[in-house]
C-alpha cells in the first residue's frame, strides 16, 4: 500500500518531499536506512549567484552555522568529516559527527551522520543551473530519525518549529547571504544575525 | 528617541524607544527631518492589516539627514536622502529586473511564513506596515535604521526643500506607477477613483503621459476641487451615479482605463458594500471591495485596470465574468518605488511635479496621534499630514 503511493508520486516530475503521502515516504526512507523512523525535509532555492561559488560556500562547513538558525558551529576535521553543535538550554549541547559520502564539484554534497550521534541524519545539497541567467537552483533534501528520550525532547523544544519551516527559513537565509551578502532582519541589534560583518 | 507607535486599534501614541543601530554592513541611520502619514497608515490605525505587535513603529514616508553608515553602505554622513517605503536587496532576480517592490531577500526568514502562506509567496520587507512585510521600525521617529541603503536612498540637492521631495518616498511613485500601468495612449479617458493624495498623483502622472482627458470620482468637495484644479474632470458620486455618467461622458464607449486608488476600505450606501462592511465587521474576512467591482464594471472592452488600492485579503463577488468577456487587463502591485526616483526627481527639479499643493496640515512629530486622528475623521479638508521632529 505504501510503496503504490511512493511510487506514484514518483511518475510525477516532482520532489518527493511534495507527495501526498510524507508518512509513506517516510516510511521507505527509514527501512532504506533500517531507522525507526524517518522525516523527510525537502525544499528548493533559487540563488542569483553561480553555480560555483554556490557550492564551494556551502562546500566549506564552517559557513553554514551563518545560516543555519539552530546550528551553533561546524568544526571540519579532514575534508570529508566534520563535527556538528546544537547549543541547547541548561547549558547542554546536542551534537554528532558527520561524513561526506557523495562530493562532485558544483553538482552535489551529500552526508551522514555517523554512529553515537544525538541525532540520526542524511544530507543531500544539489546545485544545478536554472534557466539562462538566473543563477542556480538549491534543492536541500534532509532525512532524520526523530530521537526519542531525554535528547528528543530536548530537541523537540529546541526546534518548536515543524522541520519543514525551519528548513525554509534556513534556505531563505542562505540565499540572502549569497545574493546581498548579510542576512535581513527587523531585530534590534543585540538579536541580529551572528557573523554578517565579515 | 521619540517615535509614534500602535497600541490598538486607533491607539497610536508617542513614546521614547531605543535608537536604532547600524546592524548589517550595509545599513544606514536617518535623522528623520519630515514624515508623512499616508492613507495606507489608516488601514493600520482602523486594524485592517493584521500582524501589527503592541510597540510597532509606524511610517513608511519618510526623509532626513545620513547620520550613520554600515561599511556596505555607499552613503555618507549630511547627505539629505528620500527612503523608499520599499525595502529591497537590489541584487536577487526581482530587483534586478526592477520589480523592487517583489525583493525576495528583504522580509527577514522567519517574517516571510507568513505572507507566503497568504499570498503563495513572501512579499518584500517594508518601513513600518506591519510583520507581513517584515517587523520593520518606521519613519515617523526620530531616527531609523535604513537597510540595504546602497539600493534605496535617492540623495536630494540642497535648495530643493523637504516638501518638495518628501512624497518620492510613495505617494508620488505610486501615482505614477498607477498611470504608467493604464499604458496610455493618445486620446484615452482614464477613470480614477479616490482623490486622496495617490489619486491626486495618479490624475497629474496620466496627463503628463498624454491621457486626452482624466476623470476623477470621490465624494469630497475639498478633494474634488483639488482633482479640478489639476485638470481633471469631476464625478461627485453623492451626487452622480457613477457608471451612468461614465458611460454618457465617454459617448456610450467607457473609459479606456481606470484606476482604483482607494482599496480596501471603500465608502459608499451600496448593497455590496454593506454587506462587505458587515462581514468585515464580524471577521469574516473579505475585503471591501465595491470600487474594484465599479472599476471593472465600468472599464471599457479591451480596457486597462490599475489597482494601486491596497488589499490585503479575499474578495466576494468579485466579476469575473466582465473581466473576462470584456477582455480586460489588469495591473497592480506595491510601488517598484527605486525604479521611478530619478526621473521623478529630475521632474521635481524641473517644475514639471509639484507635490506640494496636497499638504493640508504640518505638525510636530510629537502631534501624530492628533495627525492620526484628524486624517481619518476629516478627510474632506485634510488631505495629508506632515509632521517634523522637533
Amino acid at each position: 500500500m505504501s510503496k503504490d503511493h511512493v511510487e506514484r508520486a514518483l511518475e510525477s516530475d516532482a520532489p518527493l518531499s511534495a507527495a501526498v503521502h510524507q508518512r509513506d515516504v517516510g516510511k521507505e526512507a527509514a527501512e532504506e536506512r533500517g531507522w525507526h523512523e524517518a522525516a523527510l525535509v525537502g525544499r528548493s532555492v533559487t540563488i542569483n549567484r553561480p553555480r560555483a561559488e554556490v557550492y564551494a560556500f556551502w562546500r566549506d562547513f564552517r559557513n553554514l552555522a551563518r545560516f543555519l538558525e539552530n546550528i551553533e558551529r561546524v568544526e571540519v576535521g579532514d575534508d570529508r568529516r566534520s563535527h556538528w553543535v546544537i547549543e541547547a538550554p541548561a547549558g547542554r549541547t546536542v551534537e554528532w559527527d558527520s561524513q561526506i559520502v557523495e562530493d562532485e564539484p558544483d553538482s552535489l554534497i551529500a552526508w551522514e551522520s555517523l554512529q553515537g550521534g544525538d541525532i540520526k541524519n542524511t544530507g543531500r545539497i544539489e546545485f544545478s543551473d536554472a534557466a539562462p541567467g538566473r543563477g542556480t537552483l538549491v534543492t536541500a533534501t534532509i532525512v532524520y530519525d526523530p530521537p526519542g528520550g531525554d535528547i528528543g525532547k530536548l530537541i523537540a523544544k529546541l526546534f518548536q518549529k515543524e522541520p519543514k519551516v525551519q528548513a525554509r527559513r534556513d534556505l531563505r537565509r542562505f540565499k540572502q547571504l549569497m545574493e546581498t551578502g548579510e542576512i535581513s532582519t527587523s531585530a534590534a541589534p543585540d538579536a541580529g544575525p551572528r557573523g554578517s560583518f565579515s | 528617541m521619540r517615535a509614534l507607535t500602535w497600541h490598538g486599534k486607533h491607539d497610536v501614541r508617542m513614546e521614547t524607544v531605543p535608537d536604532p543601530q547600524i546592524v548589517n554592513p550595509r545599513d544606514a541611520i536617518i535623522k528623520v527631518t519630515s514624515t508623512a502619514i499616508c492613507g495606507s497608515d489608516l488601514h493600520l490605525y482602523d486594524s485592517y492589516i493584521p500582524t501589527l505587535q503592541r510597540g510597532d513603529i509606524l511610517g513608511h514616508e519618510f526623509m532626513g539627514e545620513v547620520v550613520e553608515t554600515g561599511p556596505g553602505s555607499t552613503l555618507e554622513k549630511g547627505q539629505r536622502v528620500v527612503v523608499p517605503f520599499v525595502i529591497a536587496c537590489g541584487q536577487c532576480f526581482f530587483c534586478e529586473h526592477q520589480q523592487y517592490s517583489a525583493c525576495d531577500n528583504s522580509n527577514p526568514a522567519e517574517k516571510a511564513d507568513m505572507s507566503e502562506v497568504l499570498y503563495g509567496y513572501p512579499m518584500t520587507g517594508a518601513f513600518g506596515y506591519s510583520h507581513l512585510t517584515g517587523g520593520y521600525a518606521g519613519g515617523q521617529a526620530e531616527f531609523v535604521r535604513v537597510p540595504y541603503s546602497d539600493v534605496g536612498p535617492i540623495v536630494i540637492p540642497y535648495g530643493l526643500e523637504d516638501d518638495k521631495v518628501l512624497f518620492l518616498s510613495d505617494i508620488l511613485p505610486t501615482g505614477w506607477m498607477a498611470a504608467e500601468n493604464c499604458e496610455i495612449e493618445p486620446g484615452d479617458t482614464v477613470a480614477v477613483w479616490g482623490c486622496g493624495p495617490v489619486g491626486q498623483f495618479a490624475i497629474q502622472s496620466a496627463l503628463i503621459m498624454g491621457a486626452h482627458r482624466v476623470i476623477a470620482i470621490d465624494h469630497h468637495s475639498h478633494r474634488l476641487a483639488l482633482a479640478k484644479s489639476m485638470g481633471a474632470e469631476i464625478i461627485n458620486y453623492h451626487d452622480v451615479k457613477v457608471r451612468e455618467a461614465l458611460t454618457e461622458m465617454t459617448g456610450g464607449i467607457g473609459p479606456d482605463a481606470v484606476i482604483d486608488a482607494v482599496g480596501m476600505e471603500s465608502h459608499g450606501f451600496t448593497i455590496d458594500n454593506i454587506l462587505d462592511a458587515v462581514k468585515t465587521t464580524v471577521k469574516l474576512g473579505t475585503d471591501r471591495t465595491h470600487v474594484l467591482r465599479e472599476v471593472i464594471m465600468a472599464c471599457r472592452k479591451g480596457g486597462r485596470v490599475s489597482i494601486p488600492g491596497v488589499y490585503g485579503g479575499m474578495a466576494d463577488k468579485f466579476p469575473i465574468g466582465a473581466l473576462m468577456e470584456k477582455g480586460l487587463s489588469v495591473k497592480t502591485g506595491q510601488t517598484h518605488v527605486q525604479k521611478y526616483l530619478p526621473q521623478l526627481l529630475e521632474m521635481i527639479g524641473e517644475g514639471k511635479i509639484d507635490t506640494t499643493y496636497i499638504i493640508s496640515h504640518r505638525l510636530p512629530l510629537e502631534d501624530a496621534p492628533k495627525g492620526y486622528k484628524m486624517f481619518k475623521e476629516q478627510q474632506n479638508e485634510v488631505t495629508k499630514v506632515v509632521l517634523k521632529p522637533d
